[in-house]
């Protein structure tokens, strides 16, 4: 149990999927200038990144690897998430429209957010087995989820500070999250 | 449009990531060294033309439904390429980049360039297009990972050319030192091009 805990601690915390691995930034940057949109995204990301994370671990130890394809793992994984994100998004609008609505346009976005193809290959990588692969996705859907919103409510006070023009905009959207980078950095050796 | 301009618009005008933000992961990540730099922007090069050419090739059979689909089939084919060559004949940097190959297929600006351009325009021009983004995403890696590795380490392409008490600056090549060298960077290209208006 305490693996699992310091796994999930990892995930959010020490190694934070955007600000420490560096995956996901395009969505990261791109929507999180309004808090609202920040946490649907960040939902979306959680649904879809542990759902993708399950079954591209089904598919590398199902069908690639016994088969011996492991070489089109990037080809296989990014179908997946591809189709995964359609599907979602079609059993969401018939069964769930409330929850459709609040993520229905982050959806289409999620397949080019390298955040879920990436965790699906450091899932293979370090080679979790299922329930570590299940943990580990979730978590850091959460830690991408914990960055996006810490950011917007930073970038929600743009307007009303003084920033000079030259960097209005994305160069100070960037120097502050370097500075929240440097902050999740002190959590580094919290766990080995 | 002339198939040059189609070429030199990607060294200024579209630069990326910094006139055209997109494509950050690799920007950040792989850019503590020069020469990773260099080597990430290649490997996206390589795709980048590829996938260009033979989205264009294919424009007209392509049914718009299933085009989106379509360009990830052919990007993620050429990455895998792009595995398997760098795996066969350059292995240190295959190493050096790690996830960050696989994950050349999910950067925006190579399906964007499907999507905007290639899917519109005739070979020659794609062709000229990829080349011109590519070469652009590669001198801007190149300058990036080149100021951090400086900074950091005081080497360029290993080899040292600060002077002999110079204390590395660590924070360059850690995640915090990326995100902050980047902002500055796109804050100094906003002084050029107000310098230098539009034309």
């Amino acid at each position: 149990m305490s693996e699992y805990l310091l796994l999930i601690v990892s995930a959010i915390l020490v190694s934070n999927i955007v600000l420490a691995r560096y995956l996901g930034n395009c969505p990261f940057l791109g929507v999180s200038q309004k808090m609202d949109t920040a946490v649907g995204m960040g939902m979306a990301v959680i649904f879809v990144v542990t759902l993708a994370g399950m079954i591209t671990w089904v598919v590398q130890y199902a069908i690639l690897n016994p088969l011996g394809l492991e070489y089109l793992r990037t080809i296989a994984f990014i179908l997946v998430i591809a189709s995964l994100v359609q599907l979602v998004e079609m059993f969401l609008q018939k069964s769930i429209p409330a929850l459709y609505k609040a993520l229905g346009i982050f959806l289409p976005l999620i397949t080019t957010n390298c955040a879920v193809l990436g965790i699906a290959i450091i899932n293979i990588q370090e080679e979790y087995d299922f329930m570590h692969t299940v943990v580990f996705s979730f978590a850091s859907g959460v830690g991408f989820t914990l960055a996006m919103v810490l950011l917007a409510s930073l970038r929600e006070r743009f307007p009303t500070a003084r920033i000079p023009t030259t960097f209005a905009g994305m160069p100070i959207a960037m120097i502050t999250v370097g500075l929240l980078a440097l902050a999740f950095l002190g959590f580094t050796g919290l766990v080995d | 449009m002339s198939v040059v301009k189609e070429f030199t618009k990607g060294l200024w005008q579209e630069l990326p990531p910094f006139r055209l933000v997109l494509g950050l992961c690799p920007t950040l990540a792989v850019t503590t060294m020069a020469k990773n730099g260099l080597g990430m922007g290649l490997a996206t090069t390589f795709v980048l033309i590829n996938s260009n050419v033979i989205v264009s090739v294919l424009r007209k059979i392509i049914p718009g439904k299933v085009r989106i689909a379509s360009y990830i089939v052919v990007i993620a084919s050429f990455v895998v390429m792009a595995e398997l060559l760098l795996q066969a004949y350059w292995y240190p940097m295959y190493e050096e980049l790690g996830i960050f190959v696989p994950l050349i297929v999910v950067n925006c600006i190579i399906l964007g360039r499907a999507e905007a351009f290639a899917s519109k325009n005739p070979i020659v021009h794609s062709l000229a297009d990829g080349l011109g983004i590519g070469l652009g995403f590669t001198i801007s890696l190149t300058i990036l990972g080149g100021i951090r590795e400086i900074l950091g380490t005081g080497e360029f392409f290993s080899m040292a050319v600060m002077w002999p008490s110079y204390e590395p600056f660590s924070f360059m090549v850690k995640a915090p030192g990326a995100f902050v060298c980047l902002g500055f960077l796109l804050g100094l290209m906003n002084i050029i091009s107000r310098r230098r208006p539009a034309h």
